[in-house]
């Protein structure tokens, strides 16, 4: 079996809403170059709706097609529609990620998070950022972030970090 | 479509002529080599031959080769079975930074067995300083490792003027030749190591099939026990097919290699040249002109390897990548951090490794589809966004 899906390579070979949004009502960017992946997100918003998402991906054939796909069901959802999208819908929606690439899917919808966040701030200074989305562990041994809810598991060492760091 | 196959170090194709040598052992001549009859000598015969031949291929004697399972096994064998033997001496064992997981991780099991472990350092070419490896060679130093090429750059190593070192201070060199030997002129006395690693699906041989040269004298202790098949060095029935494939794959290696070293070497420097003339902010990784013969490497900046080996794909095109995104561990090639690359550009990792069947058209069929799809992805990359703003905000 080739290592991606045809719904996956569809989305990597043709990608949805490439570009960047002129004047954009809000930018959210995850990622560095370092752990492979770096996604920026832009969008328009109108009526408290998504009405553009474009992208563009620094990264392997999963995190552009991750990418295409999160602008392609996030757009014409209400903003809290939008926040609630998750990693695993995104998997979902793509038939299934490589064990290994599932933090592309992580990356692409704190992205678009990251972008509605920057939005809402400049809506409003007082904002609730959604704690969920967050990462706040990092992979001691890797240096990788850690989604919370995929802490302690390290997806790109797969190991515990928690058990890894007991046994050390 | 057109197909071009560039992506030899993962594994040459097999030629006909070893298939076809190998199949009668796929079939009716089945004995064990030690068995005592005429089954058994048919395939002991077969055996012999083989040994000879790749004794043949690197200028040693046949009886110092222990055939292995190939590349993994032969590096495995010599840093464990060469260091512990010689671990009443010492527990100290010297090797490369850019060596293949298979010597690096077998440097890592001898750590957790006590053993320390320097890593010597290559320059941004991707050459060891044989002054560097004189100067991490210590008392109880057991064993020194260093490749012959790398694989992944095709920097070829300065392994004569190591040796001259290691023989002065007495103390066993090992050398993984597996990127080197069936490819380029590889004579164990030339070189003057102690012990040599060789695999077949590197030179149009069988995969699961390789070699350890061993000099006579120097102790090893076998990984595998079991019965007395190579010389007790290495038990289990041997892999007759595989044994005879990789033979015959030496014989012929030996008797084409100046003729291959010719046909891929300028279709190599085609690509060397042509794809930076064609391609802005794109680096040639390892040494320019001492590596190896078929094999060319870049950096493409701004995008990451994953992708563009898939676009090329679709294009019918085979080659690899040292990027993170590539790896299963999902860590960027040591080798290309080694060779001081920041994680940024070794994520544009390309590396494109030429063979028998290549032609002139195939360069020329890559040097078209590669630009537009380095483009295509470099569109879609933010880092390549935020380059072009600063550089022409810089104007």
């Amino acid at each position: 079996m080739p290592v991606y899906n045809e719904k996956v390579m569809d989305h990597f070979m043709n990608p949805r809403n490439v570009g960047e949004i002129e004047n954009p009502d809000g930018i959210g960017e995850e990622g560095n170059p370092v752990c492979g992946d770096m996604m920026t997100f832009y969008i328009k918003v109108k009526d408290n709706r998504l009405e553009d998402v474009k992208f563009k991906t620094f990264g392997c054939g999963a995190a552009i097609a991750v990418s295409s796909m999160v602008s392609e069901m996030a757009k014409g959802m209400t903003l809290d529609e939008a926040m609630k999208l998750t990693p695993a819908s995104v998997a979902d929606k793509l038939e299934g990620l490589p064990k290994n690439k599932l933090h592309c899917s992580n990356l692409g919808a704190q992205a678009l998070h990251e972008a509605i966040n920057n939005y809402r701030s400049k809506q409003q200074k007082e904002v609730d950022k959604p704690k969920a989305t967050k990462q706040t562990h990092s992979c001691p041994y890797c240096e990788a972030e850690i989604a919370e809810a995929a802490f302690p598991y390290c997806e790109s060492c797969h190991l515990n970090v928690e058990e890894a760091k007991s046994k050390d | 479509m057109k197909k071009v196959y560039l992506d030899n170090a993962a594994s040459t194709p097999i030629l006909p002529e070893v298939k076809e040598a190998m199949l009668p052992f796929l079939g009716e001549v089945f004995g064990n080599p030690q068995s005592l009859h005429d089954w058994g000598d048919q395939a002991r015969m077969a055996v012999d031959e083989a040994r000879e031949k790749v004794a043949g291929l690197i200028g040693a004697e046949a009886e110092d080769i222990i055939f292995t399972s190939g590349g993994t096994e032969s590096n495995n064998l010599a840093v464990k079975g060469l260091a512990l033997a010689r671990q009443g001496q010492g527990k100290h064992v010297v090797v490369s930074a850019i060596e293949h997981f298979s010597v690096l991780h077998s440097a890592r099991t001898l750590e957790k067995w006590g053993f320390e472990i320097t890593e010597v350092p290559v320059d941004k070419n991707g050459a060891v300083n044989p002054e560097d490896v004189k100067k991490s060679i210590r008392k109880d130093t057991a064993l020194v490792s260093i490749m012959h090429a790398n694989g992944e750059i095709g920097t070829i190593q300065p392994i004569k003027e190591i040796a001259a070192i290691t023989k002065e201070l007495k103390i066993p060199f090992h050398t993984d030749a597996v990127a080197t030997a069936g490819t380029i002129p590889v004579n164990v006395n030339d070189l003057g190591v102690d012990a040599l690693s060789l695999a077949g699906s590197q030179f149009y041989g069988p995969k699961g099939a390789g070699a350890l040269w061993v000099r006579k004298g120097v102790r090893i202790m076998p990984l595998l026990d079991g019965g007395i098949q190579e010389g007790g060095r290495r038990g289990g029935t041997e892999n007759v097919p595989g044994i005879v494939g990789l033979g015959k794959a030496a014989e012929i290696a030996r008797e084409q290699m100046s003729k291959r070293i010719s046909t891929l070497t300028p279709l190599r420097d085609m690509l060397l040249k042509e794809l930076p003339s064609r391609i802005p902010h794109i680096v040639v990784t390892g040494h320019l002109h001492n590596r190896l013969p078929g094999l060319a490497s870049f950096c493409v900046e701004f995008i990451e390897g994953e992708a563009m080996l898939m676009l090329l794909n679709s294009k019918g095109i085979a080659v690899s990548s040292g990027s993170a995104c590539t790896s299963k561990a999902l860590k960027a090639s040591h080798v290309l951090l080694a060779i001081r690359l920041s994680h940024e550009i070794a994520q544009g990792s390309v590396l494109f490794t030429l063979g028998l069947d290549n032609t002139k058209e195939d360069i020329e069929y890559v040097l078209e589809m590669m630009p537009p799809i380095v483009e295509r992805l470099r569109q879609m990359s933010p880092l390549y966004a935020k380059y072009v703003k600063t550089s022409q905000g810089g104007k």
